[in-house]
């Protein structure tokens, strides 16, 4: 199929399908054990399957030619029809790494500034604990960052507007010159400067509430799960600490048995006990680890939610100033055309100093504002028009996220609870054997 | 398991009166020698009933007494309880209620209070090393604050310390010799100002000093021809020592480290507990969540008073156990010492060997004496320390069993609150 193509199915899409992409060349493949594709929400990735599934290092040379280091995330794609076709087809796949899905991503942010767009996995490893590595080249964290870039693309294809765009789709399959194509699109251009934007949040003077009350909730979000990271990390290390000094015990126990005759087998079989309670600590946090990537992911998803709030502002206000201005220019033209000056205004001064502007002139400032009012009141319908799109395109997109997030959260509070319940069976498990074995002494 | 008696003790049931009656003639034959000083044998007790084992016995009847009472039984019961305070001009001092309950006939009645601090503590003990310089008596609690404590007078710290006397006195009256020491029943009978007085008794400064002297010079020569069997026990405690200060510290650490997570947990709850406030449908769970982790908070502290106050102190006791069976093993050897030094001097000496001889028999006997009751009591201290070892770590194995299986319920009452459908994975086998 060519690319001309996909753009006709794309444009005839409704909101209903999702992800119309799919290259039906290829014949049917295994079933991926891809969790999120048998999410029964709104916006199931129908056409295609996708996955993250490996991980390299490569070595290049950088923007200022220095040898580098970097890491490549394998990028598998298959379309769900040639699998139910029974046929099995090996994936397309190519590799990209960590920048240039943060080019798709500000790419998207700034295409669709009404969405909630999904986060990435940190840049840089955040909320360690001491036994984490917080070297990017570390591979716990490559693994885990390459799960993170696969819930991206999942969270993204899997969304009723982002799936639809055509550069996403390119970033998945064209291996070539996609950087260039994304360059091309000029978004950067179209990006709001922080400036602009820092302005409008002090200036803009009727927020919508609804907005006020996101971004203080985003706010929110944001401190209480940073505060709520920070905690764990620190509690992490202690139960690290804590498992591992029993470690010692299995030690200690074994070099003491050599000299006691009735007590030397049970302290022996007890030692075994202690070191493999200290060894279990290990997969117990790794565990946890996954817990806290849940919660990270929200963390992101808050600067998100505020990113959106921030678009409204800056075309709440950018609306404000356009009908300020229209007023203005209205008030001038009224005391041009009665001769009155009610606002007070250089010009006016200078002409009450240095004598009246002939009739003639007076005549075209009069033209030029009429026109200028005229492009005024067209700015103000689009203003507007664009402020109330905006607010409803992005409402719809906030209720989804609020469901979204609710469900997620709530998912992960139990499988963290589910967590604690697997730990404690493990620790009775530990000790029950150890108990015996001192019983045994 | 303990098991009390390995050997052939169990056919002999005999009764105190019939040993006393042994006892008291030997009693009468060393009376009068000087060198014996240096066990301290009140003078003004000529009571023969009141059975004191401070002198030294001939190795078969003191087997003899050994074996009997194998059987162990207690008819010696010590509580150490309600501290108090106690304030003069010169010092602050916590004294210890002291109640004794006895069937025995050497007590004029069945039951005793009065009230000692941790000197008149002191004191015993070292009389009763005195007397018996090769039976191992239980440790005392340490004298000085331990690492880490504040204040002397802290209730947690009076508390261990109130535990350990106890232990002490009990360890005593279950011993089958120190029990029926003098000095031990003054100490459990006396008013305060008897105690005072029989203090300043006992063997004067100058024999005290002798005593030194002799110990020292018999250290310095060294012993000779030490039996195989002593080196091992030697051996043996260096190493168990050694293990035992390293289980101390371990478990000491433990404590500390789960003292510092307990911290940490303690902050998590209210994070929760903040966070709700800012949902509309999280509120419930997230509130469910931080009482779960209040729960965890409250019975993690829990286990770290049990762990404290039941595995650490015994494995603490074993500790300064060491440096005791080193301290009798040491005073073993001196005994020798002193008997290989006679041997050699009568072997150089060409006067006064007729002297010498009858020391060198006295002394013999001595080692004698002080080798078996060692080897004795060397049995019955390792199967002690057997049964406080094992009981010290399988109560460490029931207080995390009951953490975890509290904490279990915890989350477990969790999910039943989210009316979840989630199905816990069946367990695999660990």
């Amino acid at each position: 199929m060519r690319g001309s193509e996909i753009l006709e199915r794309m444009a005839d899409s409704t909101s209903e399908d999702v992800a119309v992409i799919g290259n039906t060349d290829f014949a049917a493949a295994d079933l991926h054990n891809n969790t999120i594709n048998t999410m029964t929400e709104e916006g199931v990735l129908k056409k295609m399957e996708i996955s993250v599934s490996e991980a390299e290092k490569r070595t290049g040379k950088n923007a200022v030619n220095m040898q580098e280091i970097y890491t490549v995330y394998l990028i598998e794609t298959r379309p769900v029809d040639a699998i139910t076709e029974g046929q099995s087809t090996a994936p397309d796949s190519l590799w990209r790494r960590y920048s240039e899905f943060e080019l798709l991503r500000n790419y998207l942010l700034v295409t669709f500034p009404y969405i909630v767009v999904p986060p990435l996995p940190e840049k840089r490893a955040e909320f360690v604990w001491h036994k984490l590595s917080a070297d990017n080249m570390d591979p716990d964290f490559v693994e885990r960052r390459r799960i993170g870039l696969e819930n991206f693309l999942l969270r993204v294809a899997s969304h009723s507007v982002l799936s639809k765009d055509k550069i996403f789709y390119l970033f998945l399959t064209q291996d070539d010159g996609w950087k260039d194509v994304v360059y091309d699109t000029g978004f950067q251009a179209k990006a709001d400067s922080r400036l602009k934007a820092l302005n409008a949040t002090f200036r803009v003077k009727n927020p919508d509430k609804r907005y006020t009350e996101l971004k203080h909730y985003s706010d929110e979000l944001q401190s209480v799960i940073s505060q709520l990271l920070r905690v764990r990390a620190k509690v992490a290390d202690r139960l690290y600490g804590v498992y591992k000094v029993h470690g010692n015990y299995g030690r200690v126990f074994s070099e003491w048995s050599a000299i006691e005759r009735e007590m030397g087998d049970g302290l022996q079989s007890a030692g075994h006990h202690m070191d493999a309670y200290a060894a279990s600590v290990d997969d117990i946090l790794e565990e946890e680890e996954h817990y806290a990537d849940q919660l990270k992911e929200y963390l992101y998803y808050s600067e998100a939610l505020r990113a959106v709030c921030r678009k409204h502002e800056l075309i709440q206000y950018e609306l404000e100033m356009a009908a300020q201005d229209l007023v203005s220019k209205k008030q001038q033209r009224e005391e041009l055309a009665t001769g009155t000056v009610r606002t007070f205004s250089l010009k006016g001064m200078t002409s009450k100093l240095f004598g009246q502007e002939t009739p003639e002139q007076r005549e075209a400032k009069l033209k030029v504002l009429e026109e200028q009012i005229v492009e005024g009141e067209e700015l103000v319908k689009t203003s507007n028009a664009e402020c109330d799109e905006y607010v409803r395109n992005a409402w719809i997109d906030i209720d989804r996220f609020k469901e979204q997030k609710n469900q997620d959260l709530k998912e992960a509070l139990i499988s963290y609870a589910v967590m604690q319940i697997s730990m404690c069976k493990k620790g009775i498990q530990v000790w029950t054997n150890a108990k015996e074995c001192f019983s045994k002494m | 398991m303990e098991s009390e008696s390995s050997s052939s003790a169990a056919s002999v049931s005999g009764s105190p009166t019939q040993t006393e009656a042994d006892l008291s003639r030997h009693m009468l034959e060393l009376e009068e020698d000087d060198d014996l000083e240096v066990f301290s044998k009140d003078a003004t007790l000529t009571d023969a009933s009141s059975f004191s084992a401070s002198m030294p016995m001939s190795p078969a009847s003191m087997i003899n007494q050994y074996k009997l009472e194998e059987q162990d039984i207690k008819d010696v019961f010590i509580t150490v309880d309600c501290p108090e305070s106690h304030v003069t001009s010169i010092e602050t001092f916590v004294t210890y209620r002291v109640i004794t309950k006895t069937t025995r006939s050497e007590f004029d009645s069945s039951e005793y209070e009065v009230r000692r601090r941790y000197q008149d503590f002191l004191w015993l003990k070292g009389k009763l090393e005195e007397a018996h310089p090769t039976l191992i008596i239980n440790p005392l609690p340490e004298k000085f604050v331990m690492k880490g404590m504040m204040e002397r007078f802290n209730d947690g710290f009076i508390e261990t310390r109130r535990k350990a006397l106890q232990k002490f006195v009990n360890r005593i009256a279950d011993h089958p010799i120190l029990s029926f020491n003098e000095d031990f029943k003054v100490f459990l009978t006396a008013q305060a100002w008897e105690l005072a007085s029989r203090k300043k008794q006992g063997p004067g400064l100058l024999s005290r000093m002798g005593e030194t002297v002799r110990a020292v010079a018999a250290s310095v020569r060294g012993v000779q021809n030490r039996a195989e069997e002593f080196t091992a026990m030697n051996d043996y405690v260096e190493t168990f020592g050694q293990k035992m200060g390293m289980l101390d510290k371990i478990a000491q650490r433990i404590v500390k480290e789960q003292k510092e997570y307990l911290e940490g947990m303690k902050e998590c709850g209210p994070v929760y507990t903040l966070w709700s406030g800012s949902e509309d449908q999280l509120v419930e769970p997230l509130k469910a969540i931080a009482g779960c982790i209040d729960n965890c908070c409250k019975v993690t502290e829990e286990q770290v008073a049990g762990l404290s106050e039941n595995q650490v102190p015994i494995l603490h006791e074993y500790v300064l156990c060491a440096e005791t069976l080193k301290a009798v093993l040491r005073r073993r050897d001196n005994i020798q010492a002193e008997y290989e030094s006679k041997v050699d001097a009568l072997a150089n000496k060409k006067a006064d060997k007729e002297n010498l001889k009858e020391e060198i028999g006295r002394l013999e006997d001595k080692v004698e004496c002080a080798n078996n009751t060692l080897k004795v009591d060397w049995e019955r201290w390792k199967r002690n320390m057997q049964g406080d070892v094992k009981s010290a770590f399988v109560d460490m194995a029931d207080t995390n069993m009951n953490y975890y299986k509290k904490r279990l319920a915890i989350w477990e009452s969790f999910l039943t609150s989210q009316k979840t459908d989630v199905h816990l994975e069946k367990d695999t086998d660990s």
